[in-house]
């Protein structure tokens, strides 16, 4: 575990979710520190993109408190929890496929910004700078990932990407929003084996070189086993195992899920 | 903008339109084309429910009384009248399409021949001979109780004033006739097709804007040239449309393939170069529209002026259905405010408040008055999603207008007599802009028409219209991605309903009087398909969408160049609505995205995802060796 002294960034107390009965989440107590990448595994149907949509407010919870850097997210929308610094990506990837790749990433800088309409129609130097600004930082996130993403693909609408690069220009539109915290729900999923080795390899960068804290939700156990500074195991709503990959990988409870489910491991 | 720089690796011109590389009916003789199939070989199934089924849309264009009403209106005089054109529609149309074949992958694609005239011819008869059966019918049967159009006159019409049989025989000869000339049109070389279609079109166009024509011609005095192209009672001359058609033909053989290529000259230009280029177009297009009034009569400037009118309106809607998907059916509502406020501003005899603003003063007001009211509105019904907001929409745009109807309100905007001796707009003591001078009007629509292009296409790269996009696409997404959507939309119905407020500031101001009769929800359905027919999301399309709707088949309550259609307008709109949605959802002129979202093109869209693929795994493989 980290160093007791520092502050989680993230941090849920008794995070519950009902659906209609169906508890998703049950009683789950979790933490993130700053530069910490934590990986949340588990069997389908665990609740691991409840926990996501109940962090960035997209569900509401039914019990307990999300906290971030001290502050609660309860009863936030999802754009005000977005603004405070939590960014997301989604398991179905869904971009804003007839947008271009470019348009993707600058308006995901929309709570940065501050332009008004009249900038817009007055065409102030205060609007083209905040135009060249966001415009510049939309292409830096991108050139995150080499040559895929930039020079004529700025201009191609999302949906002529291929599946690999939409999961990509994902993760460079989440950045953009500025985030302290980032949530990427099964990064690479439906990738081959060189991709995603790569992508893991990017999810490090992203700590290291960024310095944003990171939850990831994977099946891929390779790519858990990478990166992770820590694991947290999810079977129905319930957390059964924390620790780090050794500890947790071994551990007969998260075997059993996983086995008792018939789920591949 | 720095990081444009050469760094980027050279882009392969590889654009979205890159796939599908042989649709469309190009030059026969490709690998997998098969033989012309034998001529009588039909598929008598499709041709007889084609046929049936035009044969039964024949009648009842018949049965509506648009022959009889649109006789009068010559095409080609003592030739072709709008009424007897409206009765061969049909058979072209299905003879044309029964002809067609689609182009799939495996499936061989016949090169067309005799059998596609012969089909055509067949499918064309049988729905002539849906007149047939209606001369039969009026002959022997009296059903004048149910269906008033049930006349002699229509019998004589379909007749040709030469009794049933001949009416029997004429309509299948002219079905088979013109299913036969629309199967030939897929055999003749795509060249020939072309020179055709210029000509008929023409000829078409130059009748229907004949009222426009003649009243610009005296406005520069050619007449002389005008009446040798019209006849004295209407439509072309015989002469004359030879002439057209002539003339037309050798400028599409000679002219072929040039506009394209401008075009694609254009667009190929970067930079400066393009804008400039662009820049050029706009300014002509801008001149064209300020000289032109000068030499046009009442008559035209009128047209444009109901034209601009909409135009305005529509592109306030754009706004707000084509960029951020809200879909509006009351935007009405903000075209009645708009007049409303302004005349209770301007106006001596508004009941209740009168300041006697002048109208530019006035201006301010409306749109504050409109603003608010868009607030108002928006806020309750933006928390709402697809049908549920357009429903509810629907309801507010009635609720203003019974408003203004009601006694309750009576006291401030009159009841049902609504407000009436509303002034002109006095633009700065330099000249007086009122329903009597309407060349005025239209350039006071312009300067307006103007101000809202600028707005859309400034809106449209800021911010603010990304951030309307992403509400369109994905509206779950753009919340998460920290749009407050909320906000956001509202923003959209306000600028929407400002623009639209400018339209009924100023046709308060043209018509000089206000009546809540005018501001039907008929107003917000004809916007609303201007919008979609013209191309939504785009301001070129919309604008084309008025000039050809308003323009030329007339608004709701405006005559179009085609006054006779007045009557059958709804059920033209009605019928455009119904193709357009088959044949081309995204409108006239769409816009470059509603294209790509409407037609997915999955099959060239996933080859071009497997070879992109492929190109990565190349990309990974040279980085790791
Ligand atoms: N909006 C919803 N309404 C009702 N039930 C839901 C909803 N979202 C999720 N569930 C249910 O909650 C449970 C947890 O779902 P969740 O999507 O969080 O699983 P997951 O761990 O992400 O699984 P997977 O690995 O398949 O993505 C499932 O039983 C699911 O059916
Ligand atoms: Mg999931």
């Amino acid at each position: 575990m980290n160093a007791p002294a520092v502050e989680p960034i993230l941090e849920t107390r008794d995070l519950s979710v009902d659906f209609g009965g169906l508890k998703a989440l049950d009683g789950l107590d979790m933490a993130v520190y700053p530069g910490e990448i934590v990986s949340v595994i588990g069997p389908n149907g665990a609740g691991k993109t409840t926990l996501f949509n109940a962090i960035t407010a997209t569900v509401a919870a039914s019990e307990g408190d999300i906290r971030f850097e001290g502050e609660s997210l309860i009863g936030l929308d999802p754009n005000r929890v977005t603004s405070r610094g939590i960014a997301r990506t989604f398991q179905n990837v869904r971009l804003f496929a007839n947008m271009t790749v470019l348009e993707n990433v600058m308006v995901s800088q929309h709570c940065r910004t501050r332009q008004s309409v009249f900038g817009a129609l007055l065409y102030t130097k205060a609007f083209r700078d905040e135009e060249a600004e966001i415009t510049e930082r939309g292409k830096e996130v991108l050139s995150f990932f080499g040559h895929r993403l930039v020079g004529y693909r700025f201009d191609q609408p999302a949906y002529t990407l291929s599946y690999a690069n939409r999961r990509r220009l994902e993760i460079a539109r989440a950045m953009a929003t500025q985030p302290k915290l980032i949530l990427l729900d099964e990064p690479v999923a439906g990738m081959n084996p060189t991709e995603s080795a790569e992508l893991t390899g990017l999810i490090g960068r992203l700590r290291d070189e960024w310095g944003f804290a990171i939850v990831v939700i994977e099946h891929d156990m390779e790519v858990v086993r990478e990166v992770s500074d820590r694991v947290v195991v999810l079977d129905h709503g319930v957390k059964i195992a924390e620790g780090d990959y050794a500890d947790v990988s071994t551990d007969p409870q998260v075997i059993e899920a996983y086995l008792g489910h018939g789920a591949s491991a | 903008m720095s990081l444009a720089a050469p760094s980027d690796p050279a882009p392969p011109p590889r654009p979205a339109s890159e796939p599908a590389p042989e649709t469309g009916p190009s030059v026969g003789g490709s690998d997998d084309d098969a033989p012309p199939r034998p001529p009588f070989a039909q598929d008598w199934r499709r041709i007889a429910r084609m046929g049936a089924i035009g044969a039964v849309g024949q009648i009842f264009i018949s049965l509506s009384n648009m022959p009889v009403k649109l006789d009068g209106r010559a095409i080609i005089e003592g030739v072709l009248s709008l009424g007897y054109l409206s009765l061969v529609v049909l058979p072209l149309a299905a003879g044309s399409r029964v002809g067609h074949q689609l182009r799939r992958e495996g499936v061989p694609f016949h090169r067309p021949g005799a059998h596609e005239v012969v089909g055509g011819a067949a499918c064309g008869a049988l729905v002539g001979g849906g007149l047939s059966l209606l001369a039969i019918l009026i002959a022997n049967f009296n059903l004048r109780e149910p269906l008033v159009n049930w006349s002699p006159i229509l019998a004589d019409l379909l007749a040709f004033n030469r009794g049933t049989a001949f009416a029997v025989v004429i309509w299948l000869a002219i079905g088979a006739a013109v299913g036969a000339a629309a199967g030939l049109l897929r055999v003749v070389p795509p060249l020939a097709r072309r020179v055709l279609w210029t000509m008929v079109l023409t000829l078409f166009g130059a009748a229907v804007l004949e009222s426009l024509t003649t009243d610009l011609a005296e406005g520069m005095g050619i007449e002389a040239l005008i009446d040798w192209f019209y006849a004295p009672r209407g439509g072309l001359t015989i002469t004359g449309a030879i002439a057209l058609a002539a003339g037309s033909g050798v400028l599409a053989l000679v002219g072929r393939g040039r506009i394209k290529g401008a075009k694609a000259r254009i667009d190929a230009l970067e930079g400066p170069a393009r804008n400039r280029a662009q820049g050029g177009l706009i300014l002509a297009t801008a001149a064209v529209l300020v000289i032109l009034p000068m030499f046009a009569g009442k008559l035209t400037n009128e047209l444009l002026a109901n034209v601009g009118l909409f135009v305005l309106l529509a592109l306030g809607l754009n706004i707000v259905v084509g960029l951020a998907g809200i879909l509006d059916l009351g935007y009405v509502a903000f075209f009645a405010v708009g007049s409303y406020s302004a005349a209770v501003l301007t106006a001596a005899t508004s009941p209740r408040i009168n300041p006697e603003l002048p109208w530019f003063v006035a201006l301010i007001g409306v749109v504050i008055l409109t603003g608010l009211v868009g607030l108002f509105i928006g806020a309750p019904v933006i928390r709402m999603r697809g049908d549920y907001l357009a429903i509810v929409t629907l309801g507010f745009g009635e609720i203003i207008r019974l408003l203004f109807l009601s006694d309750w309100l009576s006291g401030w905007f009159g009841g049902s007599q609504g407000i009436t001796n509303i002034p002109g707009a006095e633009i700065f003591g330099l000249a007086e802009v009122a329903g009597t001078d309407p060349r005025s009007v239209f350039y006071l629509v312009l300067a307006f028409c103007a101000i809202a292009i600028y707005v859309s296409w400034r809106l449209e790269r800021s911010r603010i219209g990304r951030a309307w996009m992403a509400v369109r696409e994905d509206e779950t997404v753009a919340e998460a991605m920290g749009i407050n959507t909320v906000n956001v939309k509202l923003l959209a119905f306000v600028v929407g309903a400002v623009l639209g407020s400018f339209s009924g500031a100023i046709f308060s101001a043209k018509v000089g009087s206000v009546f809540p009769a005018s501001f039907l929800i008929l107003v917000s359905i004809v916007i609303l398909v201007v919008v979609i027919f013209g191309g939504m999301g785009n301001i070129v399309g919309v604008i084309a969408g008025s000039a050809v709707l308003i323009g030329v088949l007339g608004g709701p309550k405006q005559p179009g160049l085609l006054a006779e259609f007045s009557e059958f307008k709804l059920l033209i709109y009605g019928a455009l609505l119904v193709w357009m949605m088959l044949a081309r959802p995204e409108g006239l002129i769409p816009s470059v995205r509603r294209t790509r979202e409407l037609h997915q093109e999955e099959l060239a869209q996933d080859a071009w995802l497997r070879g992109q693929t492929e190109d990565d795994h190349l990309e990974n493989g040279e980085g790791r060796s």
